[in-house]
């Protein structure tokens, strides 16, 4: 019994030693601009834990969160909104047409929130203290940041646990395949709580923040509003995200779901257009209850209008058109321009408007980009190495 | 407990800083040469409290700033891990063991006074702990016994507001008639009489009576309406969703669909 069990071990070690080996060219174009920034981002984590935050960041005492919070996480997470959204529509409402992108998606989830929410341990000033929300007695419940914390993890599992099959399935463990299957729909709905209640939560995040915020970002119904834009920023992401996927691991895809997919990318086009409306339709309404009008004659006004038409209204007609009239480029280009209106939104409330009256503004410092960089670079590297290996792009068996 | 400060009192000679200074092993200053009154400041992650002069319709005011100790918190209220804590006595105090680095008080607070130290590996959040260890002894915080003028009066916040009311009422033509604190923010520790409207003395007027915990009540009050309400919705949505397609007799398995690969 026990030596069944020693050498299926070491089958299973030789197996993951052999599936370490890199494959495919070394020198891609990738490759060579990815390794020095990660190299580089890795020293300047370095300074950042041996001097502080304040030797490698522009934090101040007037602007306590940046470009690693605001975007890293804040719109990290809301560009891994698309898990949630695929998973309701495949295995709640199971809607089988796009079943054959469940996998990948959810695997950009879980990277995506391993990566960017563990982006926040660059950020705590006390890393080390990042178990104390879910250990002892010291439960912050009246805390936003409390539930974000015990989300992030809880989801992380639950992200996990919807793509152990695959891992199954990589491993050839047949037994724990059928286990970890059966858990599906149950972990299903539970991440799609959770997604609907961090999504919103990070915009809860900055209700206190009411005095800083400019007027016309700064809205009790942030919640919602984060929310409903988590929806198409994820599909926007699918769509753009799958675009360079399909071209990039072409000979991992196989030809019928290669045509398959241009059906998804419409229907994809199609939601995030009826959710665009949707958003655009609630910020109008704050914008006119809100009676700020008086706020659109200068720098600030024009800059949200910027926002708000340009990278809201005008995606959102785009995708509409590109869905009636089949046209795929149009579709491409506007979830380019939907994910830009995402990062525009998320930065201007967590530092661009923030303290719109401050003399001496935050800008991101080259250290803050380059580690953010880095976190995205190792992200796709380990994105890489999974697809190539797991049965990821494959509608599964 | 809280503080009253009586604006009209204070003549600027900062002892109160030194004091804190030397109180809590952070940067004292040098009141005589540095001429820190000629210029704005903010308390730092060096100082819990400054003295700033502000010059005004009626000549200058000194007005000495720090925590207002909120007696409903937006930091104690945002802090993940209650590292930030309003205590029974009325200080908001700060815990090293608990502390995450997040910064959210620092987002959260309106006066901006959780200071955070950047320049550490191991950085600490610098603010105004009204002395609580010297509170805990019973004695007065330091700024308190070192003030030659009473410009502060230590005491409880009820106590503090008779004093104010009554000094307010018997000067008339001395006191603007707010006491700043008594409302704002839905009521501070600290608060504040002067002679010329706060505006004018670096408060900022547009906070609000709200206690800024109310800001997020009702997000975190609907969490768990949604953590169990929409699992059972979708459980719902999802077997009507196999009761129209299939006539609800097999399990849907999207994984099956795809045929063996």
């Amino acid at each position: 019994m026990n030596t069944a069990v020693t050498r299926e071990m070491g089958h299973f070690f030789q197996f993951l030693i052999q599936e370490m080996k890199p494959r495919g060219p070394w020198l891609t174009p990738f490759n060579v601009i990815s390794v020095p920034v990660i190299l580089t981002g890795l020293v300047v984590l370095y300074f950042r834990f041996v001097y502080g935050l304040g030797a490698v960041t522009n934090l101040s005492q007037d602007f306590p969160w940046g470009f690693w919070l605001g975007f890293d996480v804040v719109t990290g997470i809301a560009l891994a909104g698309g898990a949630y959204v695929i998973t309701f529509v495949v295995y709640v409402m199971k809607v089988d047409k796009y079943q054959s992108i469940v996998r990948v998606t959810v695997l950009n989830a879980l990277l995506a929130y391993i990566f960017y929410a563990g982006a926040l341990l660059f950020d705590l000033g006390r890393p080390w203290h990042a178990f104390n929300p879910y250990i002892g007695n010291s439960f912050g419940f009246s805390s936003v940041m409390f539930l974000i914390c015990w989300h992030f993890m809880l989801y992380m599992v639950a992200a996990f646990v919807e793509f152990s099959p695959v891992i199954a399935e990589w491993a050839h463990w047949e037994k724990a395949r059928k286990i970890l299957k059966g858990l599906t729909l149950g972990t299903v709905i539970f991440g799609i709580t959770l997604s609907i209640l961090h999504q919103s939560g990070l915009g809860a995040l900055f209700l206190m923040a009411k005095p800083k915020i400019h007027p016309l970002w700064w809205s009790e119904f942030i919640p919602i509003l984060f929310f409903v834009s988590s929806i198409y920023a994820g599909l926007a992401m699918i769509i753009f995200e799958g675009t360079i996927s399909h071209r990039v691991f072409k000979n991992l895809i196989d030809p019928d779901s290669h045509h398959a997919f241009e059906d998804i990318i419409f229907g994809l086009a199609k939601g995030a257009a009826i959710t665009m409306f949707v958003y655009y339709f609630m910020k109008a309404l704050l914008f006119i209850h809100g009676k700020q009008w008086g706020f659109l004659n200068d720098g600030w006004g024009y800059w949200y209008l910027l926002e708000v038409l340009g990278f809201v209204l005008v995606p959102g007609f785009m995708f509409a058109f590109g869905f009636r009239n089949r046209s795929l480029n149009i579709v491409k280009l506007a979830s380019v321009l939907a994910l830009l209106g995402i990062v525009l939104n998320r930065l201007n409330v967590s530092f661009i408007s923030f303290r719109w009256y401050a003399e001496v503004h935050y800008y991101p410092s080259w250290q803050e980009i380059v580690v953010t960089l880095m976190i995205i670079f190792t992200e796709i590297w380990i994105f890489r190495w999974i697809v190539t290996r797991m049965p990821v792009f494959k509608p599964a068996h | 407990m809280g503080i009253l400060v009586d604006t009209t009192r204070c003549i600027g000679c900062r002892a109160c800083e030194v004091a804190c200074g030397e109180e809590h092993d952070l940067l004292v200053p040098d009141v005589i040469n540095d001429g820190a009154l000629e210029m704005q400041r903010t308390t730092s992650d060096k100082q819990w409290m400054v003295v700033n002069k502000h010059e005004t319709e009626k000549g200058d005011v000194f007005v000495k700033r720090q925590c207002m100790h909120c007696y409903q918190a937006a930091c104690a209220t945002a802090c993940p891990t209650i590292a930030m804590e309003k205590t029974k006595k009325g200080p908001v105090i700060w815990d090293g063991n608990k502390c995450l680095g997040c910064r959210y008080c620092m987002v959260s607070c309106p006066f901006d006074m959780p200071k955070f130290e950047y320049g550490s590996w191991n950085p600490k959040l610098q603010k105004c702990t009204m002395c609580f260890e010297r509170l805990e002894a019973g004695q007065k915080p330091a700024c308190v016994k070192a003030c030659p003028t009473d410009t502060l009066i230590f005491g409880t916040r009820a106590d503090n507001l008779e004093i104010a009311r009554h000094r307010i009422y018997s000067h008339p033509d001395k006191y603007v008639h707010q006491i700043y604190g008594e409302h704002e923010v839905g009521g501070t520790g600290y608060i504040y009489l002067s002679a010329v409207p706060f505006d004018q003395i670096g408060f900022r007027t547009d906070l609000g009576n709200k206690p800024y915990p109310e800001y997020t009540k009702e997000f975190l009050y609907a969490v768990p309406m949604v953590l169990f309400g929409v699992p059972a919705f979708l459980l719902g949505l999802n077997a009507l969703a196999g009761s129209s397609k299939s006539g609800g007799e097999e399990e849907f398995d999207p994984d099956r669909e795809g045929g063996e690969g």
